[in-house]
């Protein structure tokens, strides 16, 4: 426990000195600043229009909930931004150690594998936390000005799936970091994997036994119910599968870097 | 304290150690000397549990290396040839993290911070960033973290690369203060630092161990010479007059007589090569020569790959 303290702090350190992470940090932010706000300036005109038509047709405003749609919305944003933007959180993570040679002061040092690991991957997740965490002005905002006020539940169980499909991002990230020595390489092909994730969602668009299949193993997918609100147990397991599958995978791979060596 | 034993380690086809054998006893400072390629790296890889050996035994203070690798590393302090440093962190906050993951109980981190900053001459350099210092200064911190826990053995591969000759003289004296405390295994492909700060020498070459011996019974076999072995066909007393006209020889010894063919091997002075004049020699006294070779790579031909001389430092 304390060793793996020990690594997550110095971990968390490097990621707080290093420029990859900064940048990544802005533009993570700058972007979601300015998605939310054009969501938020789209759905405004479209209430606008609505509730016009229904003057005009004298009928009764319609009852939607608007601030659900923009956070809706927002989540989506969210999610396709990580995808983007994880493979430079996660490249570095055992690429860079192996580049320094300090991968040999680790395996070396009377820690195991597992809290080798466990100290990298709990710093990514507490690094992309506190990536997420501004992101919670936008839904204080959407709280502040929505009228009637909406239910927390939503927004909620939304960052929940959001950190869970970060986490499976960063773990499937750490694994393939920890094949190579070049982070270059590291990036593209963690990239490469999130964009096959990506298309198979697009596949899972449809009916058919084949679509079925592939809307269980789309994590998008399984995003989109906690956007909605749902959490489902089925969805908790599939994410938290997919996050050992990823560490146990870094594992086998930590442990044969020595026999390569 | 350390053992071992029938060490080799495979890469794909080529071998980088093939049986090496050796022992290091408490207290002790063991040099590990071999030129480019030996195979010193590897052996203290495998030591240190970095990479696991393709046969062969090791063992530290009763621990075997690939049996109990948290107890082994838990009681060596290892320098790798590359310092192995975060560029981005402070010297202490480095030295913190490294005393922690080495198991240095929390209230005895600032004084082992302290002893092991004294120890390498890193007082006022504690709050600076790694990148900000100069290759000298990295490579005592390096030094230092494997200092850190203050354990039983000591492995250092090329403690001094890098450093200027004063500080190569710092370093040789602090490894001679931490022996007795510490065992420790140095490696090195310069002849001098070995011989000043070690008490026994272990010779790699091609990933086999040559010679093990005192650096001063190391010198005296090295001033000896170079062997010839002769094989011909003919008269032993006549072969070996002809010898003895030839100078630089320290002596020619039969080696084995048969019916139809004799060996001679004869010790040449170091520097000369004698071998075209020795066949002639053979032949012109009437006998048939059938071989002539130089015996193995003589230990000075091993000697002449290394580095031999230090310009700038004294002993
Ligand atoms: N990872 C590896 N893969 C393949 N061959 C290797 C590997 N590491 C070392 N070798 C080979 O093993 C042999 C011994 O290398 P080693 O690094 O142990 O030598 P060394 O004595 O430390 O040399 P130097 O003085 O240059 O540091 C060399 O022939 C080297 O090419
Ligand atoms: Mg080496």
């Amino acid at each position: 426990m304390r060793n793996i303290f020990a690594l997550w702090k110095k971990e968390l350190s490097l990621f707080f000195v290093s420029p990859i992470a900064y940048v990544v940090l802005t533009i993570f932010l700058l972007l979601t600043g300015f998605f939310f706000r054009s969501i938020v300036v789209r759905v405004v005109e479209f209430s606008i229009q609505e509730m016009i038509q229904a003057q005009q047709f004298g009928g009764p405003p319609p009852a939607r909930d608007y601030a659900q749609d923009v956070l809706r919305a927002f989540f989506g944003v969210l999610s396709t931004m990580i995808l983007f933007l994880m493979p430079m959180l996660t490249m570095g993570v055992f690429a860079d150690e192996k580049r320094r040679g300090t991968i040999e002061l680790l395996l070396t040092s009377p820690v195991t594998h597992w809290q080798i690991i466990l100290g990298k991957f709990l710093a990514s997740v507490t690094f992309y936390m506190v990536m997420l965490l501004p992101t919670g002005v936008y839904a204080l905002f959407a709280y502040r000005y929505s009228e009637p006020k909406f239910m927390w539940r939503p927004v909620l169980s939304g960052y929940l799936g959001i950190l869970l499909l970060g986490t499976v991002l960063i773990s499937i990230g750490i694994f393939i970091s920890s094949l190579t020595e070049n982070q270059i390489i590291a990036a593209v092909t963690t990239f490469a994997v999130f964009i096959i994730l990506w298309v198979i969602d697009f596949a899972a668009q449809g009916t058919g036994v084949i679509s079925e299949a592939m809307q269980y193993l789309s994590v998008l997918n399984h995003y989109d119910d906690f956007a909605k609100g749902v959490i489902d147990t089925k969805s908790l397991v599939f994410y938290g599968s997919l996050i050992l599958l990823g560490l146990f995978l870094t594992s086998t791979s930590v442990e044969s870097l020595r026999w390569r060596e | 304290m350390i053992q071992v034993e029938h060490l080799t380690k495979r890469y794909g086809n080529t071998l980088a150690i093939n049986d090496v054998t050796f022992d290091v006893k408490k207290g002790e400072i063991l040099g590990f000397l071999g030129p480019n390629g030996a195979g010193k790296t590897t052996t203290m890889r495998i030591l240190s549990g970095f990479i696991p050996a393709t046969d062969g035994k090791a063992r530290v203070s009763g621990y075997d290396v690939f049996e109990q690798p948290l107890e082994v590393k838990r009681r060596i302090g290892y320098l790798p040839e590359n310092p192995p440093l975060y560029q981005e962190l402070s010297v202490d906050s480095f030295l913190t993290f490294v005393a922690q993951i080495r198991g240095v109980k929390s209230e005895q981190i600032s004084d082992r911070l302290e002893a092991v900053k004294e120890q390498c001459g890193l007082e006022d350099m504690g709050s600076r960033l790694i990148k900000y210092l100069s290759k000298g200064y990295r490579q005592r911190v390096a030094l230092a973290q494997a200092l850190i826990h203050d354990p039983d053995v000591l492995i250092l591969d090329e403690p001094t690369v890098g450093l200027d000759p004063k500080q190569i003289i710092e370093v040789r004296e602090l490894i001679k203060r931490l022996a007795g405390e510490h065992t420790i295994i140095l490696s090195s492909h310069i002849l001098p630092e070995v011989s000043m700060t070690c008490q026994r020498v272990v010779i790699i070459n091609n990933g086999r161990v040559v010679a093990t011996d005192t650096p001063e019974n190391l010198k005296t076999t090295l001033a000896g010479s170079n062997q010839v072995q002769i094989e011909f066909r003919g008269d032993m007393d006549g072969v070996r007059r002809a010898l003895a006209s030839l100078g630089h020889l320290k002596s020619v010894r039969p080696e084995s007589t048969s019916a139809n063919a004799a060996v001679l091997r004869v010790e040449v002075e170091p520097g000369f090569d004698e071998r075209a004049d020795m066949a002639r020699a053979v032949v012109q006294s009437g006998a048939d020569l059938l071989e002539l070779k130089t015996t193995g790579p003589s230990l000075e031909d091993i000697f002449l790959k290394l580095t031999t001389e230090e310009s700038g430092i004294e002993a």
